[in-house]
């Protein structure tokens, strides 16, 4: 599809089903975007929107009652060769899995096993992948704990996981994670569970790491700010579709979607004290109730019969920017009339 | 460890204690040894020289400071029946009970590990289901039934396995295993298999999976070691629960073990040889203990840091 030899992930119309004892339900629906090396896309939505559940997907972890159910995932590795993970073997994708494709999960506190000294834990990617000897393995783990900042890593390599902070086990699985240079990385609501300060010390780490390493980094989080601050670009995703695609500057300058410009407005910047602070009214559909037609119709300040009929395809907004919308017009030209609301 | 140790030794004191006195007073209360040893036309003269001679004349608080005082020296008092010392016979019927135990404890962990990882790494497969209905049944067949139906087709019907006692081929050995095994065997499936299913589905596994770590590494290396903790509580009970059930099975069987040598003693009124092998039992279940909280230590960090505090 894409030529670039920087792309690094190439997602493309990805479906992932949820099977319940009553229904299947489609929790990510034709999913499509790509993650270039040295670059991060940010995976943007509200818990539930299928954010999680296309990383899990993509790293090949998904709980068993969820299922790929169409669509390709293709990887490009170091040398690159392209892989399709949804049709490889469960052997080929073990090969990938850790070499290529490195994982951060959300839950830093629960993710490292609690009977193993987090050296093994470290050092478990090159004994699998590069057949190091323990002692081998062991030095990388320490080498690898030095540089994502672990104090006295020669004697915490034999420390466990429960010995450290929560930032500290961040860090843990974030070395974990890019041990092997993998070409891309998934960051999994990498910082929900930290405080601020530990926050920005984990992203700038990240940071530092994605261009060291050249690796592409998908960023899945529900934060705004860290998506301003972090990502080249947005892709914001709503009821397991995607809505709104491209640069993070123009996406957030000029929505192309009415829910884009919804999580826009709800972030209280520009409010003043007393002034009460914007929302989205209603809630996101269950899965299992999801409209025919536009999903975020019964929402939107702009629905009207069209959208009630018919789902709306992604189209170009400007170059580069995609939005699945029927009025992306509107969606703008509303913006404008707030903006001068506000500074009146 | 040496304080863990001492702590453990002084909290289960008491209630070895307590075991011992309740054996002493409830073997009092079968009834007069007189009446079983001696002839049945033996005069009162006799009977009460039989009685001083052992001691039996005396208050019971009597008796019992005197045993007291000789436990404390080591010294257990000997068997009416043989005249022999009670310890002595104790630890000679000891070894056969350990056998015994020990042989099925090991088959139970091996067969439940195999059974339960398998049906928790496919839960509500065909094998998980069958799996959890076997175990189930094994857990639920009383073991005295097991035992007699066993002898009865593999003893008498086909006659190709002894009815009782032990010889020299380890054929003797397969009834009275097969009857102990069982219970915990099928209870411990099932418990291995929650632990394994709630492991196979946590956080870590995820992570390792991540790594590129195949089946056998995910299961063996991560799930297993945290699905250890609560499997080697109920197989520390269940362990408790095999010296114990020994009486059952070993007076089926004829095996000489310690099982067989209290129920013996009780039926003759033999309070010294009791005494001693219930100490014997009550001892080595304390020491089971000891080693199963010393394995909890060993398997998780969190343990051990939680001790040295």
């Amino acid at each position: 599809m894409n030529a670039d030899p920087r792309v690094a992930l190439d997602v493309d119309g990805l479906d992932v089903d949820i099977h319940t004892p009553h229904a299947v339900l489609r929790a990510v629906d034709s999913v499509s975007f790509q993650a270039v090396r040295g670059r991060t896309v940010a995976l943007l939505g509200e818990s539930g929107c299928g954010k999680s559940m296309t990383a899990t997907a993509i790293a090949g972890v998904l709980d068993p009652v969820a299922e790929v159910a169409g669509g390709s995932i293709r990887l490009s590795d170091g040398a690159g060769r392209v892989t399709d993970l949804v049709s490889a073997s469960a052997k080929e994708r073990r090969e990938l899995a850790g070499k290529d494709l490195g994982i951060v999960f959300q839950d830093a506190l629960t993710a490292l096993n609690p009977v193993y000294p987090v050296g093994t834990q470290l050092a478990e990617p090159f004994r699998i992948h590069r057949g190091l000897s323990k002692r081998a393995a062991r030095r990388e783990a320490i080498e690898l704990m030095r540089r994502v900042g672990i104090p006295e890593p020669e004697t915490r390599v034999d420390a466990y996981p429960h010995q450290f902070s929560g930032g500290m086990r961040q860090r843990l699985l974030i070395a974990i994670a890019v041990a092997l240079s993998p070409s891309v990385l998934l960051a999994d609501e990498p910082t929900t569970a930290l405080d601020v300060t530990v926050q920005a010390q984990i992203m700038s780490l990240l940071r530092d790491l994605r261009e060291e390493r050249d690796m592409a980094v998908v960023l899945i989080t529900h934060d705004l700010a860290l998506v301003f601050e972090q990502a080249d670009r947005v892709v914001v995703m709503y009821a397991g579709n995607v809505v709104e695609e491209g640069p993070v500057d123009d996406v957030f300058g000029s929505p192309g979607h009415p829910y884009t410009r919804g999580l826009l407005d709800s972030v209280p910047v520009s409010a003043e004290r007393g002034a009460s602070l914007s929302s989205i009214g209603g809630a996101p559909p269950e899965l299992s109730a999801i409209p025919s037609g536009c999903v975020y119709q019964d929402r939107c300040p702009l629905v009207r019969s069209l959208c009630r009929e018919q789902r709306p395809t992604a189209r170009e907004v400007s170059p580069g920017h995609r939005s699945a919308c029927h009025f992306p017009d509107e969606v703008s030209s509303e913006e404008a009339n707030r903006s001068v609301e506000v500074t009146r | 460890m040496l304080t863990f140790l001492r702590k453990r030794a002084t909290t289960s004191l008491l209630p070895l204690v307590a075991v011992l006195l309740g054996v002493f007073l409830l073997a009092r209360m079968t009834g007069d040894p007189a009446a079983l040893y001696l002839p049945e036309n033996a005069t009162e003269a006799q009977k009460e020289t039989f009685r001083t001679a052992n001691g039996l004349d005396l208050p019971v608080w009597q008796q019992l400071l005197d045993y007291l005082g000789g436990v404390v020296r080591l010294d257990f008092g000997t068997s009416l029946r043989t005249g022999e010392p009670a310890a002595e016979m104790a630890l000679r019927a000891f070894p056969a009970t350990l056998q015994l135990a020990l042989t099925t404890m090991v088959l139970a962990v091996v067969i439940s590990i195999v059974i339960g990882s398998y049906a928790a790494y496919r839960p509500n497969s065909l094998a998980d289901r069958l799996a959890s209905f076997m175990s189930m049944t094994a857990a639920s067949v009383p073991d005295f039934w097991l035992a007699i139906t066993g002898v009865w087709i593999f003893a008498v019907m086909l006659g190709v396995l002894p009815t009782s006692g032990v010889d020299a081929s380890m054929l003797s050995w397969v009834l009275p295993i097969a009857t102990l095994l069982f219970r915990p065997a099928g209870v411990l499936t099932q418990v291995v298999r929650g632990a394994m299913v709630s492991a196979l589905s946590a956080p870590y596994v995820r992570l390792a999976r991540s790594k590129g770590a195949d089946s056998r590494r995910v299961v063996t290396d991560h799930a297993l070691r945290n699905a250890a903790a609560p499997a080697l509580t109920v197989a520390g009970d269940l362990a408790v629960g095999l010296v114990n059930g020994a009486v059952v099975v070993e007076s089926i069987f004829g095996w000489p073990g310690i099982g067989k040598l209290m129920i013996d003693s009780i039926l003759q009124r033999d309070f010294a040889v009791l005494q001693a092998a219930v100490l014997l039992t009550a001892v080595t279940i304390f020491v089971l203990n000891v080693v199963i909280d010393l394995c909890y230590a060993l398997l998780d960090a969190r343990v051990r840091d939680k001790a040295l505090v």
